[in-house]
């Protein structure tokens, strides 16, 4: 079999371009399920019951819904109820809400993670709730659960793929298009395996960095 | 009410349940400025249940907490309505606690951990609030240990910058539970002299201790728990000398046994 390097050479902006929105999407939609997972978790602890069995509904729920349906009932449900989103929008906001509660359970476990002294020892010193939770709870649990947050952010960044299916024109889709188009599934595919392999890798580095960054607290002198 | 006939902390009646377990039956307490009263008691006779209520870390469901006058933690009585956080907070600044387990934040260093809340409650801008915790550090004697984190601190260390992380705030009335109980034998010492020294000072404490030595040296009223009340309270003399309860003496004499048998061992000659 003839290995066709100039199917890739000769589409190398376009397949860019893909990338870049590969990238755009997946950041954009972690940041979104960062921060409501973040909220979730947050009001789940500390909201009562009023609001805690609400979320527990939506975090069951979401998990149990497929992310290929989600963006389905986002993208082409949505009108129905009044809600026209631009393909990326939809895919973003699809992306953010599927990750938030998977990223809601992972900070769940990090605040448990913190043994309840620390929390009183603020609040005896007049800190209020917030306060407590971002220079108290989070940055020590960080250590605890960011390799959990970075393998879920790797997961999302392969669940990107599925956003061709709402007309996203992200990685796989480019590439699967010049596959069918040139009928070089080989040369296509491998690309497409190597440009998540580059984002994946970034953000494990990245995590990594960061894991020693915020751990080194824990090192004894 | 800075008279100095008004006690800083009185507790009246006061009851707490957890489920069905009445742990606190009524306890009636004052602490007068500058006094030291140190609660003795047998393990789960509620101590902790106590101090902790009397910082509202436990509702105590039953009686009244007032601290300088204003009640702690409840809005009204009957019925019983949570006061705001931020109401909480302002009848709870004027004290400090210090727990068994120190609870340093282990992401901060010393100096980070005594800062914190004078920077983000206080609001101290960053410079001020490190001189000041600089000077607590050195209070506590450990002013050369500003940048350690906690986990590069023995157990005495750390409970003595606890210690000072209360004291930053320039509360008057200190709550200790237990403050020496998790640390080796030869790391007690070094915190009980700073609690001697704050004592000396004037500082108003309420001690949970079963260092007998220190209630004994240090405390004006010595208090004693057993079974959700306070059974017998006063002078260190009359309460280690010349007590006539028989709950008291027996758990006193647990203590003095376990002297005993070390006294016996420094007698055995070799
Ligand atoms: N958070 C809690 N939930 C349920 N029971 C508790 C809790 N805290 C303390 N208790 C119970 O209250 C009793 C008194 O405990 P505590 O105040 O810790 O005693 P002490 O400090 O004198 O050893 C014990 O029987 C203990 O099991
Ligand atoms: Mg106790």
């Amino acid at each position: 079999m003839m290995f066709d390097v100039s199917i890739i050479t000769d589409r190398v902006e376009p397949i860019l371009h893909g990338l870049l929105v590969t990238f755009q999407t997946w950041f954009a939609g972690v940041l979104i399920g960062l921060v409501l997972g973040l909220g979730i978790a947050v009001l789940q602890l500390f909201g009562g019951r009023w609001l805690r069995i609400p979320l527990r509904m939506f975090i069951e729920v979401i998990r149990a819904t497929p992310f290929l349906v989600l963006l389905f009932l986002l993208y082409y449900g949505g009108p129905e109820f009044g809600l026209s989103l631009e393909p990326i929008t939809a895919g973003i906001l699809g992306m953010g809400v599927y990750g938030s509660v998977y990223f809601a359970e992972i900070f769940r476990g990090g605040f448990q993670s913190v043994p309840k002294g620390h929390v009183e020892a603020a609040e005896c010193l007049g800190m209020g709730r917030w306060q407590c939770i971002w220079r108290v709870q989070l940055p020590q649990m960080l250590v605890i659960i960011l390799p959990a947050l970075v393998n879920m952010i790797t997961i999302l960044c392969k669940e990107t793929a599925v956003l061709s299916i709402i007309t996203i024109p992200e990685l796989t889709m480019v590439l699967t298009g010049i596959g069918s188009e040139t009928f070089a599934f080989v040369e296509t595919l491998l690309v497409l395996c190597i440009g998540y392999l580059i984002l994946i890798e970034l953000s494990s580095r990245l995590g990594l960095w960061l894991e020693r960054r915020v751990g080194r607290f824990l090192v004894r002198s | 009410m800075n008279d100095v006939t008004t006690p800083i902390l009185t507790l009246r009646n006061v009851g707490k349940r957890f489920g069905t377990n009445q742990v606190l039956k009524g306890v009636d307490l004052d602490v007068q400025r500058s006094e030291v009263v140190c609660l003795i008691g047998p393990s789960g006779s509620g101590k902790s249940t106590l101090l902790r209520s009397m910082a509202f870390l436990e509702e105590y469901d039953e009686g009244e907490i007032h601290i300088n006058g204003q009640l702690l933690g409840w809005q009204s009585i009957s019925p019983r309505r949570r006061a705001s956080r931020s109401r909480l907070n302002q009848v709870r600044s004027s004290l400090g606690m210090v727990f068994q387990q120190f609870n340093l934040w282990p992401h901060m260093s010393a100096l980070g951990n005594v800062c914190e809340a004078l920077v983000r409650v206080k609001g101290l801008t960053r410079s001020d609030a490190e001189r000041k915790g600089r000077a607590m550090l050195d209070k506590v004697g450990l002013a050369e240990k500003a940048d350690a984190f906690p986990a590069q601190l023995s157990g005495g260390q750390q409970q003595r910058v606890a210690i000072a992380r209360a004291l930053a705030m320039e509360p008057s009335l200190m709550l200790f539970d237990e403050p020496t109980s998790a640390l080796d034998p030869e790391l007690v010492g070094e915190v009980l002299q700073v609690m001697k020294q704050l004592a000396a000072d004037g500082m108003t404490m309420v001690v949970v201790t079963h260092e007998m030595g220190f209630a004994a040296q240090v405390a004006d009223t010595v208090a004693f728990l057993d079974g959700g009340h306070i059974v017998a309270k006063g002078a260190p003399r009359d309460i280690f000398h010349d007590t006539e309860h028989p709950r008291l003496q027996q758990f006193l004499q647990n203590y003095l046994d376990r002297n005993a048998f070390w006294q016996d061992l420094k007698e055995t000659p070799a």
